[in-house]
């Protein structure tokens, strides 16, 4: 990942007048946002939810993550959680999937500290969707998506009707239905991921995790991967919690929106009071305006231009104005680095 | 949701269901399971009318059914009928073991006589034989301690938050390099008698197996067997990842960590027995998963093949080159030796290594 805080340094001059300007964009959005789904979480919740973490130290090997991180997944929300790489945003999600033990504190499911359930038990409440998955050689989709009911299955109990039921209902939801017979090393790579997502599906789970479930698609399967989450979120009244990439992608579907920074929540709430100007330069440090989606009405993250970007780095005391002003401003080449928005360049293999 | 287009999914196999229990058996993995369990028996009966004395294959089971004359009797139960025993214990439980870690390690090439395991066990009873000269079963013992010590040693090795397929296979294949050399240098330490001796134990040969070696074997696989089948809709989750399987509720590194120990104790009384016969491991579960066409382990079909190939090895090895001459290992290492290179170009063509 690149993190310039050099640069970041020098653009917080900027935020001052940046932010007054996008006030009004602001409430705009969030009037707009709030009535259009009944099941918006507002801001942080009150009182306790399904799944809470409490003064999480999230560590590998010695490489601390996060210290004291609190975090509470309000039910029945379609939470995103967005950063910058290696901010801790998929070390989060995997310690509220409990496959990361955390060094201190406690992910609580249902007020039981997780790691203390059984995991059949858990796995029947919480779903994951992993970011890399391993199909295995020669596996039909029909028998993959099978395998999402392992938690509601025993030694007596392999398949039951309901089993194959869920297993069609589940491949039907995502659109793959037709392709049961199908093996899936034969599948293009929406279609895979949607065949993971119907895995996840037959699960059954009230809440559902998602380590970045657009990363390798196109745009037109990532939106139709997300329009799958809205939906299962809208029309099964799921929790999901998902960690996305693309701001403008999280801001459209969120209700619930967590920004983090450097394992720290650095704002929560619904991504029309969320998603502004300042917040984005504060963690991404990236310069940009905030306008209304023309679509969805929903904050849209335009990243200022590249030259009002670095000249604002190399004169930080001129670039008063906004950022949509001082574009038009032509100014003296500056061959300082821009601080880009980080994109998704870990080296993880494609879901195969 | 439309569910009401089809109802069935079309999975893999037929669906057996009564009040409270439901399966679902994969049909062509059962049919391929006994015919399987069908050409060992029939080898099996060809292999104890095998030797200096022919019997055809009618009197063969009419003595094993209680019917035959003394003379057939002796023969078949005392002398020829332990051989075959052993060899289909034997090389059931390479391909069981082998199935296990190809699927723990999500890697064909995880198999224990690629990464030490053979090689551990070889150790331990050639430790026995070159410096306290040790009885037949102190041989044996010394190879389980050898193959269990091994095991642990890699397993510790390629421990870092989990245990990884690569990583197995590499510290494995390191840990083979460095066995094969302390097996030499216990070799070149040895008396000429000794020498003999442990280079006839290393083959792996079935020849002048008796009940001693039948019964501690047949008890290790009655124990593990149910073991590890118990455990093997959670290895099946674990093909799909540790993430996954995570998240579908299994116990990884439990499942993990009982299975790899069973493996390793089949491995080691395996080869306690017989000696380390190659490459059974390694292709019995290739072999029975190109006839199942399933994904999953394959236990059960592997350990069958495993029993079959080491059978129809033997008797190969007896009707080519004339009784007891050829030890069943010199044969199971040529063609597997064959079929490693063939693994490894093919795997390097799909791009895997």
């Amino acid at each position: 990942m690149r993190n310039h805080n050099g640069a970041d340094g020098d653009t917080e001059h900027t935020m001052g007048k940046d932010t007054r300007q996008d006030k009004d964009t602001r409430q705009t959005v969030a009037s707009s946002t709030s009535t259009s789904t009944g099941t918006r979480t507002q801001g942080a919740t009150d009182g306790p939810q399904r799944l809470m973490a409490e003064g999480l130290t999230l560590a590998y090997d010695r490489r601390t993550v996060a210290e004291n991180l609190s975090v509470t997944i309000p039910d029945h929300s379609f939470t995103v959680i967005v950063g910058p790489n290696a901010c801790g945003k998929s070390t989060l999600l995997r310690a509220l999937s409990r496959m990361l033990k955390p060094a201190a504190g406690s992910v609580l499911l249902d007020g039981a500290a997780i790691g203390s359930l059984p995991a059949k038990k858990v796995a029947r409440t919480l779903g994951l969707l992993p970011q890399s998955s391993i199909a295995p050689d020669g596996i039909t989709v029909a028998d993959l998506v099978a395998r999402g009911r392992y938690p509601h299955q025993g030694l007596l109990r392999q398949w039951s009707e309901t089993d194959e039921r869920i297993v069609q209902e589940s491949m039907d939801a995502t659109g793959v239905g037709e392709l049961g017979d199908r093996y899936v090393d034969e599948l293009s790579g929406g279609q895979r991921q949607r065949v993971w997502i119907a895995m996840a599906i037959a699960q059954q789970t009230p809440l559902l995790l998602l380590d970045e479930p657009t990363t390798y698609l196109d745009i037109q399967h990532q939106i139709d991967v997300l329009d799958l989450c809205a939906q299962l979120h809208e029309e099964q009244g799921r929790t999901l919690v998902a960690v996305l990439h693309d701001l403008n992608h999280a801001a459209r579907y969120a209700t619930h929106l967590i920004a983090m920074r450097d394992g720290v929540v650095v704002a929560e709430g619904a991504p029309g009071e969320v998603v502004t100007a300042e917040l984005v330069e504060r963690v991404f440090g990236l310069r940009c305006q905030v306008i209304d989606d023309p679509e969805s009405g929903t904050p849209l993250v335009i990243p200022a231009a590249r030259r009002a970007r670095t000249s604002a780095a190399s004169a930080p005391s001129d670039a008063a104005g906004s950022p949509g002003r001082a574009e038009d401003r032509p100014r003296a080449l500056s061959t300082a680095t821009a601080v880009s928005a980080a994109g998704p360049d870990r080296a993880a293999p494609p879901r195969a | 949701m439309n569910a009401s287009k089809r109802l069935t999914p079309r999975t893999r196999g037929v669906t057996l269901r009564t009040r409270g229990f439901s399966m679902r058996l994969d049909l062509r993995g059962a049919v391929v399971g006994l015919l399987l369990i069908a050409v060992s028996l029939v080898m099996s009966v060809v292999l104890i009318g095998t030797g200096d004395f022919p019997i055809a294959p009618a009197d063969v089971i009419r003595t094993l059914t209680g019917h035959g004359t003394a003379a057939q009797d002796f023969i078949i139960n005392e002398l020829r009928m332990p051989r075959v025993l052993v060899g289909l214990l034997v090389g059931g439980a390479l391909g069981l073991s082998g199935a296990l870690f190809q699927s723990i390690s999500r890697n064909p090439l995880g198999s224990p006589d690629v990464i030490g395991f053979g090689q551990g066990s070889a150790a331990g009873a050639l430790a026995v034989i070159v410096l306290f000269q040790g009885s037949p079963g102190a041989v044996a013992a010394g190879a389980v301690i050898g193959g269990l010590v091994t095991g642990a040693g890699v397993y510790a090795l390629s421990w870092r938050r989990g245990v990884h397929g690569y990583r197995l296979v590499l510290v494995g294949i390191g840990a083979s390099s460095m066995l094969s050399a302390v097996n030499g240098y216990l070799l070149t330490k040895a008396d000429l008698p000794d020498a003999t001796r442990a280079v006839v134990w290393l083959t792996g040969s079935l020849n002048g197996r008796d009940w001693e070696q039948v019964w501690p074997l047949a008890v290790v696989c009655a124990v593990l067997l149910p073991v590890v089948l118990g455990h093997a809709r959670d290895l099946r989750m674990l093909e799909m990842g540790d993430d996954s399987a995570y998240a579908l509720g299994v116990r990884v590194e439990r499942t993990r960590l009982v299975l790899m120990l069973a493996a390793i104790v089949l491995t080691s009384s395996a080869t306690a027995a017989a000696g380390p016969v190659a490459f059974v491991a390694l292709t019995a579960p290739q072999l029975a998963r190109r006839l199942t066409r399933s994904s999953g382990p394959n236990l059960l079909p592997s350990a069958w093949m495993g029993a079959g190939l080491l059978i129809t090895a033997d008797w190969s090895a007896q009707r080519l080159f004339g009784a007891d001459q050829l030890p069943v290992g010199v044969l199971t290492g040529m063609l597997g030796g064959g079929y490693l290179v063939w693994l490894l170009v093919t795997e390097r063509k799909a791009g895997r290594i």
